[in-house]
């Protein structure tokens, strides 16, 4: 008998369903239903006999919750192993969950601070600045560097997912993840660092001191002018501070958005912002 | 506003609905939908300049494990239609965005439990091995986070019009659009701080007040920012110990 092998139009199916991974995210088992339709197209073609898809399927439809873009060499993976078991392997259902689930965290924990916690805010920041001028060239920029970004890793991590099979789970528990994972929180952490000092602007225009100079011109100090010289976004790093502690004491974002108006409302009627 | 600008901006809409459930292409983000729906309106230079104000607020807000962002879909395209067909200020638009994404959340955690329904169904089209009736489990939950900006959207707009909507927002005084708009300034470093906890680990901080300290007295622009951080990246890996101790001690077994 024939092996069964996947073909290039059934990956390239799968790399196209799973941009809809989050499609039918719930509470309950969240990204379960948008994996098994990824997998839907391997699915079909490796297992004929309907009661073979239905395991499948039901196999699939486990929970499942990871980063969206880095769900991709998962999901390779665990189609070589189905395509493995469809070939007379002995590759059980609890070992294909099994790697599923293993990684499904570690992989979660370099995507997330790569695409959410550097990507996507520097680029935004980026293109938000531009934006600010009127120009369609933010928008635009982000757009498109974004999405290039995440489709090169759903279509890279999708091939290399399928093609290392089994060999990826050895692979990815070495150094190389965690050098990853420490790269994008570097650069992540050095790029919020400028974000914190050059895209927040705090001014306090309360006056120090008012005379009159030697040419006659009027001199006026204001609070904002000695804590410039004294070191320029020390307001916006203290608030930077202040958020993370109160964050990390689980309040909740939204209130800490609605508590800042409050300040900015207050402080704008007592004089004290600008 | 004509038919087919509601029809345009219930398409629009629903597309960035879908957008903040599979947070794959960003339509839902700020810098997207209200240049989106800018566009369709006929003013797309406020809807980018609106797009970029809300991003940089929403830089931080993200969708992490089962926590869940504020909404910027409904939030970006509700006040873009406020601004452009009501004829508000950028300050107001960015006075009622907030509590609308905090509104939004709510629809948002509605739809996802809803969800839970369309997952047993889907449990049960796999026991008769019903491809189809998995796939339309998974496209119609899509569907019902879409709507759940469209509608909204759609309600806002027609609302607009009639000037209703216009005279309410006229109604709020200076003092707290001009107070929103200093808070719209400095609001982002919520953001920042969750970004900044998620990868918060201490013995990395110097890298923080690093690129604060560089910003605060020169002038690199962001595209510069990047380059030096990835160059610094680079080179804490390969200085640091903990990594070529344990390289080399991999290629020695190697080489056995």
């Amino acid at each position: 008998m024939e092996d069964k092998k996947l073909t290039k139009k059934d990956l390239n199916n799968m790399f196209v369903r799973s941009w809809f991974l989050l499609g039918s995210f719930n509470f309950e088992r969240m990204q379960s239903i948008g994996f098994c339709v990824t997998l839907i197209p391997a699915i079909k073609r490796l297992y004929s006999k309907k009661e073979d898809q239905k395991e499948a399927l039901k196999r699939h439809l486990e929970f499942f919750n990871t980063q969206p873009f880095i769900s991709a060499p998962i999901m390779g993976v665990t189609a070589a192993m189905e395509e493995q078991k469809a070939n007379g392997q002995p590759i059980d259902d609890a070992t294909i969950s099994g790697v599923k689930v293993g990684l499904m965290g570690p992989l979660a924990g370099v995507g997330d601070p790569i695409y959410w916690g550097t990507l996507r805010p520097v680029l935004a920041a980026l293109g938000a600045s531009i934006a600010l001028t009127g120009s369609i060239v933010g928008p635009l920029l982000f757009f498109l560097l974004f999405n290039v970004c995440r489709l090169a890793t759903k279509w890279y991590g999708l091939k290399y997912g399928y093609e290392k099979g089994t060999e990826i789970v050895s692979d990815m528990s070495g150094n190389r993840l965690r050098k990853l994972t420490e790269s994008a929180s570097i650069l992540g952490l050095f790029v919020m660092g400028a974000l914190v000092s050059k895209w927040t602007s705090i001014n306090v225009p309360l006056v120090v001191s008012k005379y009159t100079g030697t040419d006659g011109k009027e001199v006026i100090t204001t609070v904002q002018m000695i804590l410039d010289q004294l070191m320029p976004g020390l307001l916006p790093l203290l608030l930077t501070f202040l958020c993370m502690k109160l964050l990390k004491k689980k309040v909740n974002a939204i209130a800490l958005i609605f508590a800042l108006f409050a300040v900015g409302i207050i402080g704008y009627w007592l004089g004290v912002l600008a | 506003m004509s038919t087919f600008e509601i029809v345009m901006v219930a398409l629009v809409a629903a597309i960035c609905g879908m957008g903040s459930v599979l947070d794959e292409g960003q339509t839902h983000r700020p810098l997207i939908a209200c240049t989106l729906i800018g566009l369709v309106l006929g003013d797309i230079k406020t809807g980018i300049i609106l797009g970029g104000t809300l991003e940089l607020m929403a830089l931080g807000w993200m969708n992490v494990g089962a926590s869940m962002a504020p909404d910027a879909a409904l939030a970006s395209v509700v006040s873009t239609i406020l601004v452009i067909v009501g004829h508000q200020s950028i300050g107001a638009g960015i006075a009622v965005a907030i509590p609308i994404a905090a509104a939004g959340q709510v629809l948002t955690i509605f739809v996802r439990t809803i969800t839970v329904f369309f997952q047993h169904l889907a449990d049960k089209y796999a026991e008769t091995s019903n491809f189809k009736g998995i796939e339309l489990c998974h496209f119609i939950a899509l569907l019902l986070q879409g709507l759940r900006v469209a509608l909204p959207a759609v309600l806002v707009a027609v609302a607009a019009e009639t000037g209703l909507v216009t005279s309410l927002l006229d109604s709020i005084p200076e003092v707290v659009t001009r107070g929103l708009q200093i808070a719209g300034g400095f609001i982002v470093v919520v953001g920042y701080a969750m970004v900044i906890n998620m990868m918060s680990a201490k013995y990395l901080m110097p890298f923080f007040f690093l690129g604060f300290v560089v910003a605060a007295f020169t002038g690199i622009n962001l595209v510069g920012f990047g380059m030096v951080g990835a160059v610094l990246a680079i080179l804490y890996i390969q200085l640091n110990p903990k990594y070529s101790a344990q390289s080399t001690a991999v290629e020695e077994i190697d080489e056995l």
